[in-house]
């Protein structure tokens, strides 16, 4: 099984090919060039230096969202246009799992933080129990205040990662009454080696969909459809 | 021996509609696949950039494949990808590019990123196999209104264009005024068939020591303040009068305009694109314009006016054959100016 992944819902543009267990390359950058600009290049990059055949990839694997709008939209129409034009299925991968994924085998609870501006960050909570990756609660957007009330209340030590880490820092040694500490760097961003490992099991399970049918999902309606349902009374609320 | 055909795909999202295309030698259309979004859109008023994004990525799988089954080829017959990259809404833009590198990446194709406004003058050459460069070309939508000489494929001199609004803007302000909601410009157009466009004398904007250049926005104010004196005087308006005196008005200008470009640059042919093209009373009086004075006319059919991937394959070709190739790299430029590469 052989995976393509991309990631670009953040600041962090990243291309890997994962090949069962083995990750055969990683192209990750985290540089104010926009994602339109790198991520093609990158990939071509990636596999002239392993000599890619790209009819060989069985998936293309994407970090689906959340994230930026735009920056989602440049990697699931990139997904789109290979699966497209290589006949391939798409795996939507959830950005926030995919996250806290670079975190495997911790034995604290993993919390990704991702600034979702309007006072808000997207973020999930997660643990691995034993080999199992299990969701405690799924990613959502929320203010950092609710979330360090779930976290207080499940009172157990936390990793947060993501690039809501250094927007909230502050904020979090304030609100939070467990142990928390912060990931490094090689493991505190968006990496499209997690979406292709975790592709591998949607894969397995057989989570495929069809590149047509593909679409980022956001979490968020957008701002006008967020009005016009306050005009009309509705909560206006997320998705 | 003939020269080889050259098939090209061709990708238009700058705005609200997503469109695909199989274009043969820039000329024949195999297929021109548009999904509209515009009854989403009529819900705001106008168009929103957001959703007109999220809309294209739902979409452009399903109008590039249906343009392929209708064009009945697969991309391996194909020898380029086009694409608009610009000018038009960055988010929407992006769509499009992010799918058509994709595309030319996996099958090994030329890329060649497309000027949206090249591409609606370019609409001409599919259903006119006469016309050639040079010509003068007068480019009126919903965000442009360019006066145009075309020297050659891909050579634009830009003779005049707005100060202010857009000539399909004037008409989305003025059709919101008097309550037909958007899009603006169709709706007027119809609603001008029933009335008098003598019956309101609005200004015909000039601009000294710029022949060519428009402004519209003295037009929609005047509109606005007559429908503002006719509330406070109790007299009622008569919404087909104003469409039509203000319809007229818009049109004389372009049409004014656009004759005087011609014998200006001693040529004799003129051509119209762009949504506002599509309009009925512009089409008709700049018609009876040219052949007063012995111009000849084009104008593409409604279908190719407005926003669609045929005009942008049509333009793609031509870039095509010059050599013009865009690499992995080809980003959005939502403010493209024309004849910028």
């Amino acid at each position: 099984m052989k995976i393509l992944a991309l990631d670009s819902s953040g600041l962090v543009a990243s291309v890997a090919v994962v090949e069962d267990e083995t990750l055969l390359a990683e192209y990750t950058v985290d540089y104010k060039k926009t994602h339109s600009q790198t991520l093609l290049p990158m990939l071509d990059e990636v596999a002239r230096m392993i000599e890619l055949d790209l009819e060989s990839v069985d998936a293309i694997a994407v970090a689906g969202g959340p994230g930026s709008f735009t920056g989602l939209r440049i990697g699931s129409a990139t997904a789109k246009g290979l699966g497209l034009a290589l006949d391939k299925p798409l795996i939507h991968v959830p950005t926030v799992d995919a996250l806290a994924y670079n975190l495997y085998g911790v034995q604290q609870l993993i919390c990704p933080i991702m600034d979702a501006r309007r006072s808000q960050v997207y973020t999930g909570i997660y643990r691995f129990e034993g080999d199992t990756f299990v969701t405690v609660k799924a990613q959502r957007p929320v203010a950092l205040d609710e979330l360090a009330g779930e976290l207080n209340a499940l009172g157990e030590p936390v990793v947060f990662l993501g690039d809501g880490v250094p927007v909230y820092r502050e904020k979090i040694r304030e609100l939070l009454a467990v142990p928390y500490r912060f990931a490094p760097a090689h493991v505190n961003r968006q990496r499209a080696a997690a979406v292709a490992a975790l592709g591998v099991q949607y894969a397995a399970q057989g989570r495929y969909e069809t590149a047509a049918e593909h679409a980022p999902d956001y979490l968020r309606l957008s701002q006008a459809e967020r009005e016009r349902a306050a005009r009309q009374g509705g909560d206006g609320g997320e998705a | 021996m003939a020269e080889k055909d050259v098939r090209i795909l061709a990708i238009e999202s700058s705005c609200d509609e997503t469109a695909a295309a199989v274009v043969r030698n820039g000329r024949e259309v195999l297929s021109n696949v548009i999904s509209s979004q515009i009854e989403l859109h009529k819900l705001y008023g106008g168009v929103v950039p957001e959703i007109a994004s999220r809309k294209h990525i739902e979409k452009i799988n399903q109008v590039i494949e249906e343009a392929l089954l209708v064009a009945g080829v697969t991309l391996d017959d194909l020898d380029a990808v086009a694409v608009t990259y610009g000018p038009g809404l960055v988010g929407a833009l992006l769509v499009g590019v992010a799918e058509a590198k994709a595309i030319s990446y996996a099958k090994g194709l030329p890329l060649v990123g497309v000027h949206h406004i090249e591409g609606h003058i370019s609409a001409n050459y599919i259903e006119n196999k006469e016309l050639e460069p040079p010509f003068i070309c007068l480019v009126v939508s919903g965000g442009h209104t360019h006066l145009v000489r075309v020297a050659d494929y891909g050579v634009y001199e830009i003779l005049g264009r707005t100060r202010d609004d857009a000539a399909g803007e004037a008409f989305d302000k003025v059709a919101r005024a008097i309550g037909l909601g958007y899009p603006g410009g169709p709706k007027i157009d119809r609603l001008s068939r029933e009335g008098n466009a003598e019956a309101i004398p609005f200004p015909k904007a000039k601009i000294a020591d710029a022949p060519y250049d428009f402004s519209f926005s003295g037009l929609k104010s005047a509109v606005l303040n007559y429908l503002n004196g006719c509330q406070m005087k109790g007299i009622e308006v008569n919404r087909a009068d104003v469409a039509a005196s203000f319809q007229k008005a818009v049109c004389d200008v372009l049409v004014e305009h656009a004759m005087l470009a011609v014998k200006e640059s001693g040529l004799d042919c003129l051509a119209i694109a762009g949504g506002v093209a599509s309009n009925g009373t512009l089409r008709a009086s700049m018609e009876q314009a040219c052949a007063k004075n012995g111009i000849r006319f084009f104008r593409p059919s409604p279908i190719l006016c407005t926003d669609n991937a045929a005009m942008i394959g049509a333009a793609g070709y031509y870039e095509f054959k010059k050599g013009v190739r865009s690499g992995l790299d080809l980003n959005a430029v939502p403010n493209l100016k024309l004849g910028e590469r």
